[in-house]
Parts: C-alpha cells; sequence; structure tokens
C-alpha cells in the first residue's frame, strides 16, 4: 500500500457508480414505456391517506428535525477522524490509542450534554 | 485518444458536469432542486480530489458535505415558510443591484485570475500525502494539537446547538 495507490484504483468505483446508476435509469425507463397506463381524474388526485387534502404541503418544519441533523453531523465528523487512525492503527500504537480516545472523550462530554439536555427527546 | 491522457479526459468531463451542476444551482427555481444539484457538484468536486491524490479530502467530501451538510441545507430549507404568498418581493431596483453586485464581483476574479497563469505552478511536499494512510502518520504526529482542539471546536458547536434549538423547562 502506500505508493500504488493511485486514481486508477478507484476504477471499480466509477464502473459500480455506472452500472448502479445504469440499472437505476434502465428500469425506471422500462417499466414507464412497458407498464400500462390507465389515468383517470380521480387516480391522479392528491390524498393524505385517504382524506382530502386541504392547505399545501409548505409549512415550515419543527426546528427539532435540524437540532437531530446538526448532532448527527458534528458525530459524523468525529468518524472521519477515526479512519486515518484506523489505517494507521498498528504503526501509531498505544500512543495513537490515547491520542483518539482523549479526542473521543472530549466529545463524550457533549454527548452527556446532549443526554442529560434531553436533547434528542420528543416532548412538545 | 485524441493526444489527451484519459485523465486529462476524466478532468475534462468532471469539469464540465461541475459547471454545468453548478449552473443547474443557480438557474432552478426549486430550492430543493438547487441543493440536490449541489450534491451533484460535490460529487464531481469528490472526483477531482481523487484526480488530485487527495483520496482523504474526497472521501471527506463525500461522507460529510455530500451526505451531512446537504441534508443541513434541506431541512433549512425546509425550516422556512416557502410560500407564493411569503416570498420576497423582487422590485427593479434590487435587480439593479444585485446585476451590479454580480458584475463587480466577476470584475474581481477575472481581475485576480488574470495573472494566475504566470505564477509557475510547482507541486510542493509529497505527492501521496493526500492518502489516507500518509496523512494519518501526519495527523497523528506533527498535527496532533489541531487534531485534539477540533475536538473542542466540536463539543463547543455541540453545546451551542443545543443550547440554542432546545426549549428549557420554564421557557414558553
Amino acid at each position: 500500500m502506500g505508493s500504488t495507490n493511485t486514481p486508477t484504483d478507484y476504477l471499480p468505483i466509477v464502473l459500480m457508480f455506472i452500472v448502479a446508476l445504469g440499472f437505476v435509469v434502465t428500469t425506471m425507463v422500462a417499466s414507464h414505456m412497458l407498464g400500462p397506463k390507465r389515468k383517470t381524474k380521480i387516480k391522479l388526485d392528491s390524498f393524505e391517506c385517504g382524506i382530502e387534502s386541504h392547505g399545501n404541503a409548505r409549512l415550515p418544519f419543527s426546528i427539532k428535525y435540524f437540532l437531530v441533523a446538526i448532532l448527527f453531523v458534528l458525530f459524523d465528523v468525529e468518524v472521519i477522524f477515526m479512519y486515518p487512525w484506523a489505517v494507521n492503527y498498528k504503526e501509531l500504537g498505544i500512543v495513537g490509542v490515547i491520542e483518539v480516545f482523549s479526542f473521543i472523550a472530549l466529545l463524550l462530554v457533549g454527548f452527556y450534554y446532549m443526554l442529560a439536555k434531553k436533547a434528542v427527546q420528543w416532548e412538545d | 485518444m485524441l493526444g489527451y491522457t484519459i485523465t486529462q479526459w476524466l478532468f475534462g468531463i468532471l469539469s464540465f458536469l461541475a459547471i454545468m451542476f453548478g449552473l443547474m444551482v443557480v438557474f432552478s427555481r426549486n430550492p430543493v432542486n438547487s441543493v440536490l444539484y449541489l450534491v451533484m457538484t460535490f460529487f464531481c468536486i469528490a472526483g477531482h480530489y481523487l484526480l488530485l491524490n487527495a483520496q482523504f479530502l474526497a472521501i471527506v467530501h463525500i461522507v460529510v458535505y455530500a451526505g451531512a451538510i446537504m441534508v443541513l441545507f434541506l431541512f433549512v430549507i425546509m425550516l422556512m415558510n416557502l410560500n407564493e404568498d411569503t416570498e420576497p418581493q423582487r422590485t427593479w431596483l434590487s435587480k439593479i443591484i444585485a446585476a451590479v453586485a454580480g458584475g463587480l464581483m466577476l470584475f474581481v476574479m477575472v481581475g485576480s485570475l488574470k495573472g494566475a497563469g504566470d505564477m509557475g505552478l510547482q507541486q510542493y511536499g509529497n505527492a501521496q500525502i493526500g492518502f489516507v494512510k500518509n496523512l494519518g502518520a501526519v495527523l497523528f504526529k506533527d498535527f496532533l494539537f489541531p487534531f485534539e482542539i477540533a475536538s473542542v471546536l466540536l463539543l463547543a458547536a455541540m453545546v451551542g446547538a443545543i443550547m440554542i434549538g432546545k426549549k428549557e423547562a420554564g421557557e414558553s
């Protein structure tokens, strides 16, 4: 590893992307072309669980979703830092373990703060 | 192929796609569509990072930016009231001001890029520093202090988000 890493090593991933995208596009186009279409007024009506819809869908969301998302981003960044550590795990040895655990310990403080404040609990 | 290497072809295709999706971000009327085009732009830029041998940056770009930050963007759009009648009115004055500001921005960018041709770009340091393994070795030895400080920054962001977003017990 190391010096043999080149952008061409990512060719299999690119191929996988192309195959996945091609499959999705092909199936969607094929089902659109092949499937029968019987459109009636009632079928094309919008409805909410069988109840006639009223108002529109452009309503402001609750801030709670945003709080969950922003906490997700923060822990996401934490996990990203563990990726180079995992690759270098043997070389860094016990020093690396201490370094990363002190990093995680500080974030665990935030995690406990989050639990103590009941930040992700869904009461109104 | 036509005198270009595969890397040059990939660079050209990725650049074209990135610019095209970037323009779609600006031109699409629906803000949700804009965010989705921005995700595509980020994927193209991640491809550029791969071509530059910055593999860690490419992964971070996809996981954090395309994955997480764009979810935040979508939530921000959903948090806003986007009904037709609450849209801000676009008067002629604001359009003219926007055009002048955008034109000045373009002027500054063209002016600053004009001399970029003779900067004599050259490679500094190790060309393979962007690999995850090499980057990790540097990060956990030479840049250990900034790395540990980053956790304090994340902690501060976490506490701040909870303080702002969470209703206190007595608050109405």
